[in-house]
């Protein structure tokens, strides 16, 4: 089965955790910690996190029911939000209630479920903005192009190098607005990694996507890994959580409920109850009944 | 099923966009026998969801037709539809908020009040998680219990044809899982329906025939099984993990 033959050419991260493996559980090398998150709108807790650690170098998914807190998690740490009480820190430093920009600044950036590509500007244009410490973005030096113009073919060559990587290359003078809902994720995604970051954050990136786009959107999340990033997602696919994700954090009503490598994580019943259900590698023509179970 | 047997529903080279100039479906051909789960799956941009718009008067059909039991539908506005017993379930801003859940369910069923209580009675049956909540607002509601109220509500006309957006859509493993059943057991209750998906691979788990639309025309058809294992069908829309 070919699935079974590019399962085999990921190699996953082992040795992530230090003592038993149990929500909250300390990692060897963490790049985010968070301790006693704690974020409420009106009555309803949307998350309620004791302790979580974040390995650094790995592919973390986290996933969980809707409504578990997973987005209002991304939007805290990412500094879209701000906690009710809570302190978190990224590569030792504490973050809590810094804004995003200046987290983009310090090395991490986040995708977001519904693309935020700015239509009315190029392709192009859309990866350029994504770089850091652009000269001329200050209003004097602006003013003078030889400031800051060979910046800017620098930035516009490794924008067409990150485009070529993507297939997006051929689109780079189309609007942005006029790309299908897939390339603009493969346009976020790309537009990420303009500014070289440490922590790539992805909401949900395969939502929406064709399955057959899916899987080369995979091999670009594993070159992240391959390029020294840590990656952190959150997603429903069962089947590409357990192809690339090296540890999964299960998060329900808030908390975190388990965590662990995906194999161990799918296994556990009370993940299976509340998330996975009981017939994840189940064909559903046997369970409704349309096929005969023998001919499975 | 008997091959003569003529199609309830019946789309033939229809051609129907959003924006003038720009069309989404390019002639696309379905078609759907009485008592069949059709499945419609396809890449992003494909005209799946247009297709179904479409067929519920809600897109602006530009060359083409569309068939009702053999009648001219073409054009015809979403009420008229739902006199003759065709039920929609969209994928988003699929319930009335400031409403009830027993209100929306009420909503379905405008047309026909006489019947209410009847109806009310089988579709609360169906989905016992709205039985304890009738009288909560649908706008507190998650995605999954929204989509149970909005197919909750096309189900109160009794439909004959039903047509599903992506039923699955946002929901995690195990309520996908129960809302693929459920539409699989709606339809084995003889309602003819055609279902929108991007979870190709569940979809032709449990449907009879599909299409795959790609570039606005249906570009593949055959049965869920055949489509399930064909290698280019595979290669192009369903990917191998998980196979």
């Amino acid at each position: 089965m070919s699935s079974k033959s590019s399962a085999d050419k990921v190699v996953k991260t082992t040795g992530l955790h230090i003592g038993t493996i149990e929500p909250g559980v300390k990692k060897v090398d963490p790049i985010i910690t968070m301790d006693h998150v704690h974020r409420q709108f009106g009555g309803l807790t949307a998350v309620d996190v004791e302790h979580l650690e974040i390995p650094r170098g790995a592919i973390t998914a986290l996933i969980g029911p809707n409504g578990a807190g997973k987005t209002t998690l991304f939007n805290l740490l990412t500094g879209f939000d701000k906690p009710d009480t809570g302190e978190w820190t990224f590569d030792g430093r504490n973050i809590a209630g810094v804004p995003a920009f200046r987290l983009a600044q310090m090395g991490q950036v986040r995708t977001f479920q519904l693309t935020k590509a700015l239509g009315l500007l190029t392709v192009l244009e859309n990866m350029k903005l994504g770089s850091k410490n652009q000269k001329g973005e200050h209003f004097l030096t602006s003013l003078f192009p030889f400031l800051w113009k060979a910046q800017d073919d620098e930035i516009a060559e490794k924008a067409m190098r990150l485009l070529t990587k993507f297939k997006l290359d051929t689109k780079k003078d189309d609007f942005a607005a006029s790309l299908s809902g897939g390339q603009r994720k493969l346009l976020e995604m790309a537009r990420a990694l303009m500014s070289e970051p440490e922590l790539v954050m992805l909401d949900e990136p395969m939502a929406g996507v064709n399955p057959a786009l899916t899987e080369s959107l995979l091999e670009h999340i594993l070159d992240l890994k391959t390029e020294g990033m840590t990656v952190l997602f959150v997603e429903h696919d069962m089947h590409m959580v357990s192809h690339i994700a090296d540890w999964v954090v299960v998060l329900a009503e808030g908390k975190v409920v388990a965590e662990g490598p995906p194999d161990e994580v799918m296994k556990n019943p009370a993940v299976i109850d509340a998330y996975l259900g009981s017939h994840q590698d189940t064909d559903l023509g046997t369970v409704t009944g349309r096929i005969p179970k023998i001919s499975e | 099923m008997p091959e003569t047997q003529s199609p309830v529903i019946s789309v033939e080279n229809l051609v129907a966009g959003y924006l003038p100039g720009v069309n989404i479906l390019n002639g696309c051909s379905i078609e759907a026998r009485q008592g069949e789960l059709i499945g419609i799956i396809g890449p992003n941009g494909a005209g799946k969801s247009t297709l179904l718009k479409a067929i519920f008067g809600q897109v602006k059909v530009r060359d083409g037709r569309i068939s009702l039991n053999g009648d001219d539908i073409t054009g015809l506005k979403a009420n008229k539809l739902v006199e003759r017993g065709v039920g929609m379930v969209p994928q988003n801003n699929n319930v009335f908020p400031s409403l009830t859940i027993e209100e929306n369910l009420q909503m379905g069923i405008y047309q026909q009040p006489k019947h209410y209580a009847e109806r009310l009675e089988f579709v609360v049956g169906l989905f016992d998680e709205l039985k304890k909540r009738l009288k909560q607002r649908a706008g507190s509601l998650s995605g999954g219990e929204r989509q149970m109220v909005a197919m909750g509500r096309a189900l109160m006309m009794n439909p004959k044809v039903l047509l599903l957006d992506e039923p699955s859509a946002g929901l995690s493993p195990v309520r996908q899982d129960e809302a693929f059943i459920r539409v699989s057991d709606i339809n084995k209750a003889g309602v003819t329906t055609i279902m929108v998906e991007q979870n190709a691979r569940r979809c032709l788990q449990i449907c009879d025939r599909a299409y795959v639309l790609d570039q606005g025309v249906d570009a593949y058809t055959g049965t869920g099984r055949d489509l399930l294992n064909d290698p280019k069908v595979i290669s192009l829309y369903l990917g191998t993990l998980g196979t």
